[in-house]
């Protein structure tokens, strides 16, 4: 086994300093008031026992999350993989807002989540931006919602674009644009409103092999340099590993944190690297067993088992 | 080049067989108006200010009419599509409705509003309040769910969410309907304004009949559909062109 790689057998969240009054099994992880800033420094987004149930068609109930405890520190790489299936997505729309949880809570800077709020802000797979608009209009959006004045925001949205380098398509709409360039604009988007924490669900899945290497140095130099908090999702584990700081694995049906590994391999990494593989390869090992137990159940089944619950506006 | 071509072709075909008709004299000029008496109605309309008057008046009315039916068809047809109780209860009234001609409700806004404009103006209300409330219940449901989560999650809600992420987002979806809702309403409002001494251009082909000057009747006949085909052809059309351009619909 690599040397790089810590694993840690876990059923509890083990953050790199324990945090105060962490020993409480159930419920928030509350912390006490004196060490309140130092807590939130430690720990952006806080995931303490989160169920997720939902009713399937056949009409039972079926547990999609089980007990989720997860703790971000700020400016964390986080990488969640899981098989398709073990509500790793759904989870992150949790994080967002946009769904709420059976029971347990969400901590953003230690106050409880309830609903979308610009200080998350989410990458879809498929980018979910708007072809209504001009890919500067796109950028603008947020900002725009949020009430900033005209003038900031076009010095924004220009410097965003830069920075995807992607400052000459601020008057291009969406479908004149690569997958690859959507993706860019995408992240531009999101890193207009500023928010803290940025929430990625498999963005680069349906991108081709170059593009994505080169997404991800761009990730990686972005992230560095606005040390923004990232919590990526992936089915990925070789992406998983080259990107994060840590990378949790995830059970299939219902979904639970099976394992954590800190990635402490040096950076800028690439996908080639043998560290990577190597470290990737006993994470696959890991997950291998999860995934087989998908497959099984999608044959069984003759369906792709689906846990998101039923998305309304 | 070739369609122009046909396209001539058979509006000559047309018209050749019409004055040929009308000039073997199959039937009486006051059943069967010639091309040039129909010619001569226009010019005649037109000159003493009888047509600007109605084309003015009536298009008012219809803007007037399919405005409301928009806003409210709109908020109708959001209304129905995100709340269950209301898919389930008026969802079926609502298709129902459909099915009776607008004008079944003259008689009903005869004596709520009196003989007036807002009787006509309930009736093209009527006609068309359905269509789009119908557009904008499926469009609103075809509308990929993944804008409205990136809306919110990019902090629109409420009315900024409808105004900027759903409604631009299901207009591809709803401009079909927003057409067949214009065509409704000038079908209605046509209907109404043949009813009432009113000004409108279903007056003037009244007119026309009253007088037995069926060249006026044609002539106003032709007014409508012009008119129509304009609305359709121009402001539609080029609505859609425009969404498609925007959203990349047609291959470029």
């Amino acid at each position: 086994m690599s040397t790089n790689v810590q694993t840690v057998p876990r059923r509890h969240p083990v953050p790199v300093e324990p945090l105060p009054g962490y020993g409480v099994k159930r419920g928030p992880v509350f912390v006490s008031h004196a060490d309140g800033e130092r807590a939130s420094a430690i720990s952006k987004v806080g995931l303490s026992d989160i169920c997720l149930s939902y009713r399937a068609q056949s009409g039972e109930r079926l547990l999609a999350l089980d007990h989720i405890n997860l703790q971000v520190r700020t400016g964390e790489f986080l990488c969640i993989v899981g098989p398709s299936g073990c509500g790793k997505s759904t989870l992150l729309h949790l994080i967002a807002g946009l769904h709420s949880q059976s029971s347990g809570q969400i901590l953003v800077d230690g106050n409880p989540v309830q609903g979308p709020g610009t200080d998350r802000i989410m990458i879809f797979q498929d980018h979910a931006l708007f072809p209504w608009l001009t890919v500067g209009e796109n950028v603008e959006f947020g900002m725009k919602m949020k009430g900033v004045p005209k003038g900031e925001r076009r010095k924004k949205t220009e410097h965003y674009l830069h920075l995807v380098h992607l400052g000459k398509f601020k008057k291009s709409y969406i479908h004149q644009l690569s997958g690859g360039m959507r993706q860019r604009v995408a992240i531009a988007r999101a890193l207009a409103t500023e928010p803290d924490v940025l929430l990625m669900d498999e963005p680069f899945a349906a991108l081709d092999a170059q593009t994505r290497d080169l997404l991800h140095d761009e990730l990686e130099r972005i992230w560095s340099e606005t040390g923004r908090t990232i919590i990526f999702v992936t089915h990925n584990v070789r992406e998983a590993v080259r990107l994060g700081d840590r990378v949790v694995l995830m059970t299939f049906r219902p979904g639970r944190v099976k394992r954590e590994f800190s990635i402490t391999l040096p950076r800028p990494r690439s996908l080639e690297d043998p560290e990577v593989a190597l470290t990737a390869r006993s994470v696959l090992d890991e997950l291998r067993e999860e995934t087989n137990r998908s497959l099984e159940a999608e044959y069984r089944n003759g369906i792709k088992p689906r846990i998101s619950p039923g998305a309304s506006v | 080049m070739k369609r122009a071509a046909r396209f001539i072709i058979f509006y000559a075909a047309l018209f050749g067989l019409w004055t040929l008709l009308a000039k073997l004299k199959v039937w009486p000029p006051y059943l069967f108006p010639s091309p040039w008496g129909v010619a001569e109605a226009l010019y005649a309309g037109f000159q003493d200010h009888t047509y600007w008057i109605a084309i003015r008046v009536s298009m008012q009315r219809v803007l007037l009419g399919y405005g409301i039916s928009v806003v409210l068809g709109m908020v109708l047809g959001l209304g129905v599509a995100s709340n269950k109780f209301l898919e389930e209860t008026m969802g079926g009234l609502l298709v129902s409705l459909q099915s009776l001609p607008s004008i079944c409700w003259w008689p009903l806004a005869l004596l709520w509003f009196g003989l007036n404009q807002n009787a006509i103006l309930f009736v093209v209300v009527m006609g068309s309040l359905l269509s789009v409330t119908l557009a904008m219940e499926d469009g609103r449901k075809q509308m990929p769910k993944i804008f409205g989560q990136a809306g919110r999650n990019l902090g629109a809600k409420g009315f900024k969410l409808f105004w900027y992420v759903l409604l631009p987002a299901s207009l591809p979806f709803i401009v079909s309907g927003l057409k067949q809702g214009w065509a409704f309403a000038w079908r209605s409002l046509i209907t109404a304004e043949m009813l009432y001494l009113s000004l409108g251009l279903g007056q003037v082909l009244m007119m026309g009949r009253d007088l037995n000057d069926m060249s006026a009747v044609i002539a106003v006949m032709l007014l409508i559909i012009a008119i129509g085909y304009v609305v359709d052809g121009v402001v539609f059309k080029g609505m859609e062109r425009h969404l498609q351009n925007k959203w990349g619909l047609t291959p470029a």
